[in-house]
């Protein structure tokens, strides 16, 4: 059994291997070999997880040790595997996920020449990706993180010839180089502190290193869960990663990559649970992040951004409830798992849309789509009902937990973070209705444009995904709330503890659907009851800072790029007249040597040349001929 | 150990072959200019294989120095004709001597233009640019190889003068302001390569010679030996004074931060690898200018034990300012070859710094550095050539789209800048991961200073890529590119699956490394810092946790 583990990396690893550095004979072959593969490590996940279930719950984890890494003295690196209950439950998103994408791929990439690296991409990303998830030690960790950047930048820029794709994928790579810094020095502390940094040794022996060690260590974690998450103050690349194909958006930007740093604080629990105030930064971060997606979210024109918009803010549900300890880690995972069905499942409905629509992602140039793409629409329309919370479907269970767990917090910071998260899924309704009122509702605003589309459902390779990311999303969550079943799957990993609210759960639940109701009703207010202008008004203070992203990227501009380079100009121009001028100027005070260098451009050189290596010559044959005397 | 290898002299072959390599290459008739290279090629290939004997023959377990070789060659002043490798010095013959068939097989062409229009038997510059190349890759073998104070200086001053004429005489014709200012500028830069470099190799040669008045006078005879300096030192015949030991410390360090480059006496590297062709600058900052950095290892610590701790702190100081600042230059270059020097220098940073952190990881790690960032450099470096080449300009505002005309040859400089970037999977990632580690187990704050450079590094090697490789094509002369001939992409490919290879599995090279660094260790009397709660083992197979974990809460 533990030898199928090394396959679930290894088959997409092989298919991006192939796709790449095939010629452009696989062009036309190319992307079922893709489907292929990543199918492939999803039914061996499959496989893995029924032997899993077949066993008592202590001893499900599965390890596999393929090789020595980098060994040096008391450093020693290994390239092994870690499959457990945690481990698998990504394991199963990412390929499952990761196929239904592949599979969508094939039609929406159909036209495009660059289809076969497309895939050989999307299989390097699922092959970093399920490294990350399966490394028992942070350095291969890191591997599979810096990985999944890599794919990331990959995609992002994908259609690079568009400057502002390429521009995109640089800002990505380098806010999440920023959060690696951060992962880089978590890992050099555990190696000081601990003198590894393998999990069972870190994890099992947290407490002994006190909470200084372990507040820092959790804090450098962070910090890179915010890069990888897309969290406040890191999150100024998400919005721009857009520019990727479609379908990228919905595995990578939304599904899974963007969960990574979710995974990374849920995994390293023992060293968070040890460092209250490192908890208290994670809790502050997710509920700062959770706001300010959902405030953007209300004001992107762009389909894709506004979901994306959405996606910074669920997962910033998930980092908030992660920061709360055990009452938390297991809510948080199972919002990861529900938040990928219904987000993947949205953005392939997005895409669709664009597929029918020329690829505008302008919303006020949509409307009443339902009509033309009524698989389209009623798919995308579960994910809406899914994320906003309705009633039985899966956000509802896995979103309600995690307002339930805000509220068990205690004390004044519980009554603030539930309240954050009820405001929070009131916003969310707002800005999801909004998003499906301008899409499949109202006037059909595109009529008459230049261009014209003419808006059709999509083949039948994009719309199954679909539908069963719909299924998902409408049955999963009630699936994990049975009987508790998903807490009591990763109990053993992370561990779970009964939150003890203030407020009764049925409370918080009628107040949970008033916040959804409040939101839907705003939001039909403005979008459903009034015709939307085509052209977007001007707006509130508030709404046009949201449109920039709440001037996330004026800030940085002001603060880091405008000064850097003002820096690096300023090095520059210091490198050249002063070091260098200092340098010469301390030879010339010794021998005139910035004499000689300046005579040298006046076609001295050979003469000096000459003369200096005469010198040598005189030198070599002096030693000489002492050795032959 | 003054018993010399009896059997055969592997190094001086090694060291030999492509100094036979010089000479057979330059006496090629003038008409015959094609055979040149191709005897260039083989000469440098049969070193290669040498070289992997050398590897082979190396047992890491072993003593300290092996292969051996010992001939007295200056009797009056103890000189003596001394060779021997420790792992540290094996791996870089090989990384020397693995470069060398590429960098022949990037410069094919390169003396092409400087050809007369009819064959003349006293200007054949193909046979010289070839020889010289050699001729430096002789130099550099004996210099890792010398176990003789004098001798290692003899060679690492030698070195100069062929590489003095590669960057001088067959710079880079791809000058934005012509070929008469290009002319300047490749003087230029050729004699301030020298100038500074004979400064350093001048004040090396005082301490030289101090130190041979020092063992003289406390031996009774003067010696150059490197074994018989530290085995009079460990039984106590030879005593240094602080003040001597210091002196003599600076005036070696000195010429190998000349030579490494450490700032501020990197300027010469930026004009020498810019005016210089791209074969020959990675020439110069993957082959030549490791020379200084094993320097340090091999003779500033192991000679100057004291002097080099005394000394920390400032190196150290030194060694970050050189990651920050080179890689802050290279965001601001416009220059292609230019950005890849400053970013060259920023990589000598971090192998200083783990040289002097003074750690295991911090040393091995650095040694790892010198071998990675060599075939990092190479990959980048030569398809940059490639680049220029096609179009006949430096300058990065020249390109853009390339992406789209020559897919092959922009998925390699991707790769190469990945590599420099140091992406985890790709070799310098293991290198630069160890040296931050081992700084940060002793230094804490170097560390997460040293750290920095990783963001910057991405920035400015993306930011490259952005502007030369990617968005619209706009420019006629990017339109009408060709993507990589045959030649060049057995040039780069080999160098990409290197780095994949010794990305993915290190260890082979870590082993070789490991011990000789263990030695480097104990020169300097030091010990690796002991975590603050060592748990028991690292690896969850041979891990047992004290209480069972599942399920039960703490």
């Amino acid at each position: 059994m533990e030898s199928l583990i090394g396959l679930l990396v290894g088959f997409p690893l092989l298919g991006a291997a192939v796709l790449l550095c095939g010629g452009r004979k696989l062009d036309r072959s190319g992307h079922w070999l893709g489907v292929l593969l990543s199918g492939a490590s999803f039914v061996t996940g499959v496989v893995l997880f029924a032997g899993m279930l077949g066993k008592p719950t202590d001893q499900r984890a599965l390890h596999q040790h393929l090789f020595t890494w980098v060994p040096v003295e008391s450093f020693q690196a290994n390239v092994a595997f870690q499959l457990d209950q945690l481990a698998m439950t990504f394991v199963l998103l990412i390929t499952g996920v990761g196929t239904l994408i592949h599979i969508y791929s094939v039609g929406y990439m159909e036209h495009d020449v660059g289809r076969r690296r497309f895939f050989g991409y999307l299989n390097l990303f699922l092959a970093a990706m399920l490294l990350l998830v399966l490394a028992d030690n942070y350095l291969l960790l890191y591997v599979g993180w810096e990985g999944v950047g890599l794919a990331s930048y990959l995609l992002i820029g994908f259609w690079q010839f568009k400057p502002s794709a390429a521009v995109a994928a640089k800002k990505a790579f380098l806010v999440n180089r920023v959060g690696d810094a951060g992962l880089a020095i978590a890992i050099f502390l555990m190696f000081t502190t601990f003198g590894s940094f393998t999990f069972a040794p870190v994890l099992d022996n947290a407490t002994d290193a006190g909470e200084g060690k372990l507040t820092a260590i959790g804090l450098m974690l962070l910090l890179a869960a915010c890069g990888k998450s897309a969290q406040v103050p890191l999150q100024s690349w998400l919005g721009d990663a857009m520019e990727g194909p479609t379908p990228v958006s919905a595995l990578i930007h939304a599904a899974t990559m963007v969960t990574a740093g979710v995974y990374l604080i849920t995994r390293s629990g023992a060293i968070f649970n040890g460092a209250p105030d490192a908890q208290t930064v994670v809790v502050v971060v997710g509920a700062v992040t959770l706001l300010y997606g959902a405030i953007v979210g209300c004001a992107k024109d762009d389909i894709k951004k506004a979901l994306a918009g959405s996606t910074m803010s669920q997962i910033g549900y998930m980092v908030l409830a992660a920061g709360l300890g055990p009452i938390g880690y297991a809510f948080a995972i199972m919002h990861l798992v529900t938040h990928g069905f219904f987000k993947a499942g949205l953005f392939l409905g997005a895409g669709s849309v664009m597929h029918g629509m020329n690829d505008e992602v302008d919303m006020r140039r949509y409307g009443g789509l339902r009509k033309y793409m009524p698989v389209t629409f009623v798919t995308f329309g579960l994910g809406y009902l899914a994320i906003i919370g309705f009633p039985g479907l899966s956000g509802f269970f896995s979103k309600d937990q995690i307002i339930e767990a805000a509220f068990a917090k205690g004390g004044t910071q519980g009554w603030i973070l539930g309240a954050v998260t009820l405001v929070g899924a009131a916003i969310t309704a707002y800005y999801m209705t909004r998003v499906m009122l301008m899409t499949f509702f109202g006037e059909e605003r595109w009529k008459g444009q230049e261009n014209e589309p003419h808006p059709h459902e999509s083949p039948k390779i994009m719309t199954v995904p679909m539908i069963v990311l719909a299924f998902g999303s409408v049955f999963a969550g009630g699936l994990f709330k049975a009987g508790e079943s998903f807490v009591h799957w990763l109990e053993p990993v992370t561990q779970f503890e009964h939150g003890h609210s203030p407020v009764s759960a049925a409370a918080v639940t009628g107040a949970t659907v008033v916040a959804l109701l409040l939101g839907v009703g705003g939001a039909w207010l403005q979008y459903g009851r009034r015709p939307v202008p085509s052209v977007a008004p001007r707006g509130s203070l508030l709404t046009r800072a949201a449109r920039r992203d709440l001037l996330q990227d004026d800030i940085n501009h002001a603060v880091l790029v405008k000064p850097g380079e003002y820096l690096t100009r300023g090095l520059v121009y210091a490198d050249n007249k002063v070091v260098d001028g200092a340098v010469n100027g301390t030879a010339a005070a010794f021998g005139g040597l910035s004499g000689r260098t300046r005579r040298v451009q006046n076609g001295f050189v050979r003469s000096y040349a000459v003369s200096m290596f005469g010198g040598a010559a005189v030198l070599v044959a002096a030693t000489l001929l002492m050795r032959a005397v | 150990m003054s018993v010399a290898n009896a059997g055969f002299p592997l190094l001086t072959v090694t060291a030999a072959l492509p100094a036979a390599g010089a000479v057979v290459t330059a006496a090629v008739p003038a008409a015959r200019r094609g055979a040149a290279k191709w005897l260039a090629l083989l000469f440098s290939l049969a070193t290669l294989v040498f070289a992997l004997v050398v590897l082979a023959r190396f047992d890491p377990g072993g003593s300290r120095y092996q292969l051996t070789e010992s001939h007295s060659w200056i009797a009056d002043f103890g000189v003596r004709y001394e060779l021997g490798v420790d792992g540290i010095g094996a791996v870089l013959i090989a990384l020397t001597a693995l470069l060398l068939p590429f960098i022949v097989g990037a410069a094919w062409h390169d003396a092409d233009e400087l050809e007369p229009a009819r064959p003349n038997r006293r200007w054949r510059p193909t046979q010289g640019f070839f020889a010289l190349m050699l001729a430096t890759e002789a130099m550099v073998i004996v210099s890792f190889a010398a176990t003789d104070v004098f001798l290692f200086y003899v060679f690492f001053e030698a070195m100069l003068i062929p590489m003095y004429f590669l960057i001088g005489g067959f710079g880079d014709r791809a000058h934005a302001a012509g070929e008469e200012e290009g002319a300047k500028q490749r003087s230029y830069a050729a004699v301030k390569f020298l100038l500074y470099n004979l400064a350093g190799g001048l004040i090396m040669l005082a301490a030289v010679i101090g130190l041979f008045v020092v063992t003289s006078d406390q031996l009774g005879e003067g010696t150059f030996s490197l074994q018989q300096i530290a085995q009079a030192r460990a039984n106590g015949d030879l005593t240094m004074g602080t003040g001597i030991e210091r002196l003599l410390f600076l005036g070696f360090f000195f010429a190998f931060a000349v030579k490494a480059p450490l700032w501020p006496l990197h300027t010469w590297l930026p004009n020498a690898m810019g005016e210089a062709t791209a074969p020959v600058a990675v020439l110069i900052t993957a082959v030549v200018d490791k020379v200084g950095t094993f320097a340090m290892l091999r003779f500033c610590l192991g000679l100057f034990p004291e002097a080099s701790k005394w000394a920390t702190p400032v190196v150290l100081v030194l060694a970050l300012v050189s990651i920050l600042y080179g890689a802050l230059l290279a965001v601001g270059q416009r220059d292609i070859k230019r950005l890849i020097a400053y970013a060259s220098i920023s990589h000598f940073g971090f192998i200083i710094l783990g040289v002097f952190a003074m750690t295991s990881q911090g040393q091995s790690g650095a040694t790892l550095y010198m071998v990675f960032h060599g075939v990092s450099t190479a990959a980048l470096m030569l398809v940059a050539g490639f680049l220029i080449s096609r179009r006949g300009s430096r300058l990065i505002a020249d390109y853009g789209g390339v992406q789209k005309v020559a897919p092959v040859l922009a998925g390699t400089f991707l790769v190469g800048g990945l590599a420099t970037l140091s992406l985890p999977g790709l070799a310098p990632f293991v290198s630069e991961f160890l040296v931050l580690v081992g700084t940060f187990s002793r230094y804490p704050v170097a560390g997460i200073v040293a750290t920095a450079g990783i963001v910057l590094g991405a920035l400015y090697i993306l930011l490259m890529y952005q502007r030369t490789m990617t968005g619209p094509v706009e420019k006629p002369e990017v339109r009408a590119m060709p993507d990589l001939r045959v030649r060049e992409v057995a040039v780069a490919a080999p160098l990409v699956a290197l780095l994949l290879f010794l990305g993915i599995f290190p260890k082979p090279v870590a082993d070789i490394v490991n011990p000789s660094v263990e030695h480097t260790m104990s020169d300097v009397h030091k010990k690796d810092p002991k975590p603050d709660h060592q748990v028991a083992e690292t690896g969850w197979f041979d891990y047992k946790p004290a209480e069972h974990a599942g399920g039960d809460h703490k």
